[in-house]
Order: structure tokens, then C-alpha cells, then sequence
């Protein structure tokens, strides 16, 4: 089994959804991120989504632009991501490690030398927020070719006729965003959550994650309930915002709203 | 891959773009999955409005009793005269209501909308001239209208702020990145993917996802069509250059259109050189960039190595912009359009010239053709016919090059 497909095994056989959390790679610089990283996966963290920083995120609320902005400003490359994902290897050999990218940064370098290099770097997924599965043709070939799973979203706006398009082009889960918008911090949760998850199960044994606008414990037990995985970002980003220049701080807090969040997958 | 052998190739402009909306390898639909359904649904009440005789009846009305059209071609005989050489005609787009071609595609797009029940409007705008465009035609349907514009663009085009307000629009300035048109077209994507259910994004180049590049252009064609009936009449003859300017590509490839298969006529589109061919100072994209993908389509960009789309510039707002039209970047390739770029100080000086010699204050955008134009009539003898599309006034530029030449002296 991969290493994607055994993190939602161990959680699931744990009677719990695992725990997705996003951060964006090199927010604020380099080493901040990377200790940033491991204290989150310290505290319970299944899988890790990193956002590679784009200059154009138009899928993303304010957080999340914040943070590609001052990982860009800090000097973040494709090359510097690598390294990151290289370095979290090092100490976290098991933990599945998916990227949460725009096309053009794949594009960009050949899709087939990228997704290639990705592997190489111990990238287990791929996430391209702008690449619907009509376009993926070539990365989709290229993630075969060098065993670099796919993931594939499915929105409240999709009809049930367009989801077998999806979750075929998938292979290492589905990601359902709870609702129409961009990514950030919502007081109110979404409705319809549980129908959608067992609309897209109906198509596909792939697991299923849940994302967008999860921030809090009671809203990632509510979506444990019924998905296989929860997906928290935004919330975690702020903690890195709101802590810059205090390390200490920012470790603490990161901590403490992980474990907290982590606590809410148990079913 | 020489000339000849791609101009063998028959020509079919009616060929583009395929079903999925690509021009070769260029154009498609790269959008987050909350938008792919909108943009099916939008594709096909294109495709029926297209066929519905209703529907373009109204359309023709509306162009003629509300935007103005046809507008002239007119002879410039004074640039003409200046310049010593080919004879220039100017299509008047700039003389249309709101004062530029956006007009053409925010009116089809509107009744678009009014057809598909969505009642609030949103949309980018650079220079303000689709803004503005979008403003009036909400205010007369009646829809709410929400306009995204980068904070420097507000500035500079202030002139257009008020005039959106006045009809009734909420701008919304856009604070992100370098402030101009490509994170106002960022932010109008945020608010559709949160509201696409209500609402209608009227994108206003022939730029995005498909179907926007070929429904602008459509929307659009109705310059060349005139264009060709008016030089045929005045001229007996088709011209022998068209020139326009190139921002994502709208006006261009409206006029355009109707001469794609007319291969003994040149097709020349106009990017900003800005102060010149260096990254981040300019937005000539087809001089400075390479193919990615950005804000829906797969196109030339201005971008470093790593994919990070280049800061632009120019002093025009509506050209100031990163990437161009699927369109154009296909027939480039096919050596059908030409590109060449005006810099900033080259269209300061014609803006001055036409104003003084024609009576006619063009656009900063237009003025970019223009500078080519007048450039390339020199070269040509006085027996050779040059069409440029004047795609906007410049009323809404005058405090800015007032001030510029201010900084000059
Ligand atoms: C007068 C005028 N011309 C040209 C343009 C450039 O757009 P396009 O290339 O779509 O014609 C603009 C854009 O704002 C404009 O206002």
C-alpha cells in the first residue's frame, strides 16, 4: 500500500477520519515553515497538504494569499519546495505528503520532468487546484508513469453526471470542497455534507476528504462523521500569521490548535 | 517549419476553437471545479443564443439605437499627410457610448445574462472602459453590477471610477499584488466561484476560459464586418494593413476576424513595450514571454522560469496585463498576425500628434496601434491602404498625461 492509501487505513482502522492539514511551503521563510511542518505533524497531523506558493492563487481567500506572498517575498522556488519536502523526510518517512498547487507551476518545468521530480523529493500527491480533469491528460499520464498519485475536487456545483469524469481521472483520494468560494476561515459550516460524500462514494472507493472553511473542533467532528478525511488550512495558517517573529509562540499555538482540531476526528 | 509550408495549410477561421474551446495548443478550460459547470451552462446558452434570430435582432438594436453603431471609418488626412505615405483610416470605435469597443461585448453579454436569469453582474476592468461598459448596460437592465480594479488602475483612471459610481456600479478596489489588471481579473474569479449561482462574470477581453475568447470575439466581429463593407465602399478595394492594439486581445481580433482567409492583407496587433523589453517593464507578451497557463486558458505569459507570473508594465492600464488571447497566440504561430510593440514614450508623443492634427484624442491602448501605424506608413507608398482601430477616446487619460508631461518638462 502507499503511503497515502495506509495514513486513511491506519485512521480508519483507529474508528477516525484522518486529519488533513494544509499549510503553505516556506510561509514565512524556509526554516520557519519546516519547524512549522513538524510541529504540526507532531500533533496528530495523517496527511500533510503543502502549498506550493503561487503569485496568482485565484482559488484562495485572503490567508492563503498572505502566505504565498511572504513565502514568495522569503524567496520560495520549486526548487526550494523540494528541499522542504527532502527535509521532512528525513524524520517523517510515513507520513503522506500531497501538493496543493496551480497548473502553471507544474506546467512551467514539463509536466513529466515535474511530477518525476516531485517523487523524487518524496511527493506522494499532486493537487491542482486550476487543472479540471478534462486538461489533466498529461499529468495524469505522467503521475502513472512515475507513481505520483492524483487528486481530483468535487464541488457543490458538481452534477452527479460529471463526478465518474473525476473521480476516474483520481487515485489517491477525492477532495469535496464543502462550498462554492475560496479557501479561508468560515464561522457557519456548509450543509448538504454527508449527501455529497455519499454521492461521490457511489462512484469511487478512492477516500474522501472533506475541505474549505473547517476551522474549528466541532466542525471537524461534525465532517468526521461522515467523510474519511478533514481537511483544516486556513485556521492553521493564521496561527502562523499571527505569531510572526515569535517562533516560540507560533510552535505553541500551532500545537495547541492541531491537537485540539486532531482530537475532533474520533467518530 | 518555414512560412510558406504554414500558410499552405488551408484557413478556416470558422475552424476555432474546437469543441473544448482550444485554438491548437492554446486556450481550454483550467478553473477551479466549482466554475466547470457555469461555464458548460454558459456555453451552451451561447450557442443557442447564437442561433436565435430573436436574440440577435435584439442584439442588432441595441448595438445600433443604444451603442451607436455602425461607426465610421474615417479617413485621417492629416495623420495621413504627416506621416508621407500610406493612406491611414481610423474605425471609430472610440465614438461609441461609454467610448470604447468594450461596449460591443458587455451589451451581448448582458442580454446573455438577462437570458440565463442571472441578475448580478461582476467584471474586471483595467483602464475602466469595460467597467464602464458593464456599469451602463447593468443600469439599464436593471442587474447589480459589482466591478473589480486594481488600486493603481483606480488612480490613474479615476475618471472612470466616477462614472461607473454615477451609473450605479459598486467598485471594488483590488490591493493584492502590483494592483492592476491581473489581480482584478483574480479577484472577479473569487467572487463568481463564490457566487456563480447568481451570478454572471462579464469578462471583457477575448481572454479566460472557453467559452469567453470565442463569445468576446463573436460578440466583437461586428467591427471587422463593417470595417471591410466601409473600405470596400470608400476604397474598392481591401486595405492592405489592419492594425490593432493588444492587450488580451479583443479589439484586435474584432477586427481581425472578417480578414483572416484575405492572406494578401497584413494583420498586425500592437503590444506595450512599456520602457522597454525588460521583465517587469513592459507587457509585450509575444516579446518577452513563453506558453503557460493563467486566469483559465493556456497561452504566451510573461513569467520568470519558475512559473511566477512577471510583474508588467505600461502606461496604458488596458494593456498592462501579463498574458494574451488563445487566438493570438495560434495565429501567430501560423505567421497569420504579426506582433510589434509601441513603448511608453513613443505613444505619449502620438497621443500629443493625433489629438493636434485630428481633432481626435485616442485611448493610451488605441495609441499604441496608432504609434505602429503612423511608423509603418512611412514605409509604404502613398498607393497602400492602412486601417487602424481607434478602440477608445482618451478623455479618461488626459489627467494622467497631464501630469506625465508635467514630470517631463
Ligand atoms: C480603449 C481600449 N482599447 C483596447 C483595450 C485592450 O483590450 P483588448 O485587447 O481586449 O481590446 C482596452 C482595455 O481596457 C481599452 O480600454
Amino acid at each position: 500500500m502507499d503511503r497515502i492509501a495506509q495514513a486513511f487505513a491506519r485512521a480508519g482502522a483507529q474508528n477516525r477520519a484522518a486529519f488533513v492539514a494544509y499549510l503553505c511551503a516556506g510561509d514565512p521563510d524556509f526554516d520557519t515553515s519546516l519547524a512549522a511542518c513538524r510541529t504540526v505533524l507532531a500533533c496528530g497531523v495523517d496527511l500533510l497538504e503543502l502549498g506550493v506558493p503561487f503569485s496568482d492563487p485565484l482559488a484562495d481567500g485572503l490567508t492563503n494569499q498572505l502566505a504565498a506572498q511572504r513565502a514568495l517575498a522569503a524567496g520560495m522556488t520549486c526548487a526550494r519546495v523540494f528541499e522542504l519536502v527532502r527535509a521532512l523526510r528525513s524524520d517523517h518517512p510515513d507520513t503522506p505528503i500531497v501538493f496543493y498547487t496551480y497548473y502553471n507551476l507544474v506546467f512551467t518545468h514539463g509536466v513529466d520532468a515535474y511530477v518525476r521530480a516531485a517523487r523524487a523529493a518524496g511527493v506522494d500527491g499532486l493537487l491542482t487546484l486550476d487543472l479540471p480533469p478534462e486538461e489533466a491528460g498529461e499529468v495524469l499520464a505522467a503521475g502513472q508513469a512515475h507513481d505520483l498519485k492524483t487528486v481530483f475536487i468535487v464541488a457543490p456545483t458538481t452534477p452527479d453526471s460529471r463526478i465518474p469524469k473525476i473521480t476516474a481521472a483520481a487515485t489517491g483520494f477525492i477532495y469535496y470542497v464543502s462550498r462554492e468560494g475560496v479557501t479561508g476561515v468560515r464561522a457557519e459550516m456548509a450543509g448538504g455534507i454527508p449527501e455529497a460524500v455519499t454521492r461521490i462514494r457511489a462512484h469511487t472507493t478512492l477516500p474522501v476528504v472533506v475541505g474549505f472553511g473547517i476551522s474549528r473542533r466541532e466542525q471537524v467532528s461534525q465532517v468526521a462523521r461522515s467523510a474519511d478525511g478533514v481537511v483544516v488550512g486556513s485556521a492553521l495558517v493564521n496561527c502562523i500569521q499571527e505569531n510572526l517573529g515569535h517562533p516560540a509562540r507560533m510552535a505553541a499555538r500551532l500545537g495547541a490548535v492541531a491537537s485540539d482540531l486532531a482530537a475532533g476526528t474520533a467518530r | 517549419m518555414g512560412a510558406a509550408a504554414k500558410t499552405a495549410e488551408p484557413l478556416d477561421r470558422f475552424s476555432l476553437p474546437d469543441a473544448a474551446g482550444h485554438f491548437g495548443p492554446y486556450g481550454g478550460v483550467f478553473v477551479p471545479e466549482t466554475l466547470m459547470t457555469a461555464l458548460e451552462e454558459l456555453g451552451a446558452a451561447y450557442a443557442a443564443s447564437k442561433a436565435d434570430p430573436a436574440f440577435q435582432t435584439e442584439l442588432r438594436q441595441q448595438l445600433r439605437d443604444y451603442a451607436g453603431r455602425p461607426t465610421p471609418l474615417y479617413f485621417a488626412e492629416q495623420l495621413t499627410r504627416h506621416c508621407g505615405g500610406a493612406r491611414i483610416y481610423l474605425k471609430r470605435e472610440d465614438l461609441l457610448h461609454t467610448g470604447a469597443h468594450k461596449i460591443n461585448n458587455a451589451l451581448g453579454q448582458a442580454l446573455l445574462a438577462r437570458r440565463m436569469g442571472k441578475r448580478r453582474i461582476i467584471a474586471e476592468t483595467g483602464a475602466g472602459q469595460h467597467g464602464v461598459a458593464t456599469a451602463a448596460v447593468c443600469a439599464k437592465f436593471g442587474f447589480e453590477c459589482v466591478i473589480y480594479m486594481g488600486a493603481v488602475d483606480m488612480e490613474r483612471q479615476a475618471l472612470n471610477v466616477f462614472r461607473m459610481r454615477l451609473m450605479g456600479a459598486e467598485v471594488r478596489g483590488v490591493e493584492a499584488g502590483q494592483k492592476t489588471l491581473k489581480e482584478a481579473i483574480n479577484e472577479a474569479m473569487r467572487d463568481w466561484v463564490t457566487n456563480v449561482r447568481t451570478t454572471h462574470y462579464i469578462l471583457g477581453t477575448a481572454y479566460g476560459a472557453h467559452p469567453y475568447p470565442m463569445m468576446v470575439r463573436d460578440f466583437h466581429r461586428v467591427i471587422g464586418l463593417e470595417a471591410r463593407e466601409q473600405i470596400l465602399a470608400q476604397e474598392k478595394r481591401l486595405p492592405d494593413e489592419l492594425i490593432s492594439c493588444v492587450g488580451g486581445g479583443s479589439n484586435a481580433i474584432g477586427l481581425f476576424f472578417e480578414f483572416l482567409e484575405d492572406l494578401a492583407v497584413r494583420l498586425v496587433g500592437v503590444e506595450a513595450g512599456g520602457r522597454g523589453i525588460r521583465p517587469g517593464e513592459h507587457a509585450a507578451r509575444f516579446a518577452g514571454g513563453r506558453l503557460g497557463v493563467l486566469q483559465g486558458c493556456k497561452t504566451f505569459l510573461l513569467q520568470n522560469a519558475d512559473g511566477q507570473i512577471d510583474q508588467t508594465h505600461s502606461v496604458s492600464a488596458g494593456l498592462d496585463y501579463a498574458a494574451v488571447g488563445p487566438e493570438h497566440a495560434f495565429y501567430r504561430d501560423r505567421g497569420r498576425i504579426e506582433f510589434e510593440y509601441a513603448t511608453d514614450d513613443e505613444v505619449l508623443e502620438v497621443f500629443r500628434l493625433c489629438s493636434r492634427l485630428e481633432g481626435i484624442i485616442p485611448a493610451l491602448e488605441s495609441t499604441h496601434a496608432l504609434a505602429y501605424a503612423m511608423k509603418r506608413a512611412r514605409e509604404l507608398g502613398p498607393d497602400r491602404v492602412i486601417v487602424v482601430n481607434l478602440s477608445g477616446r482618451g478623455d479618461k487619460d488626459v489627467q494622467q498625461v497631464e501630469r506625465m508631461l508635467k514630470k517631463q518638462t
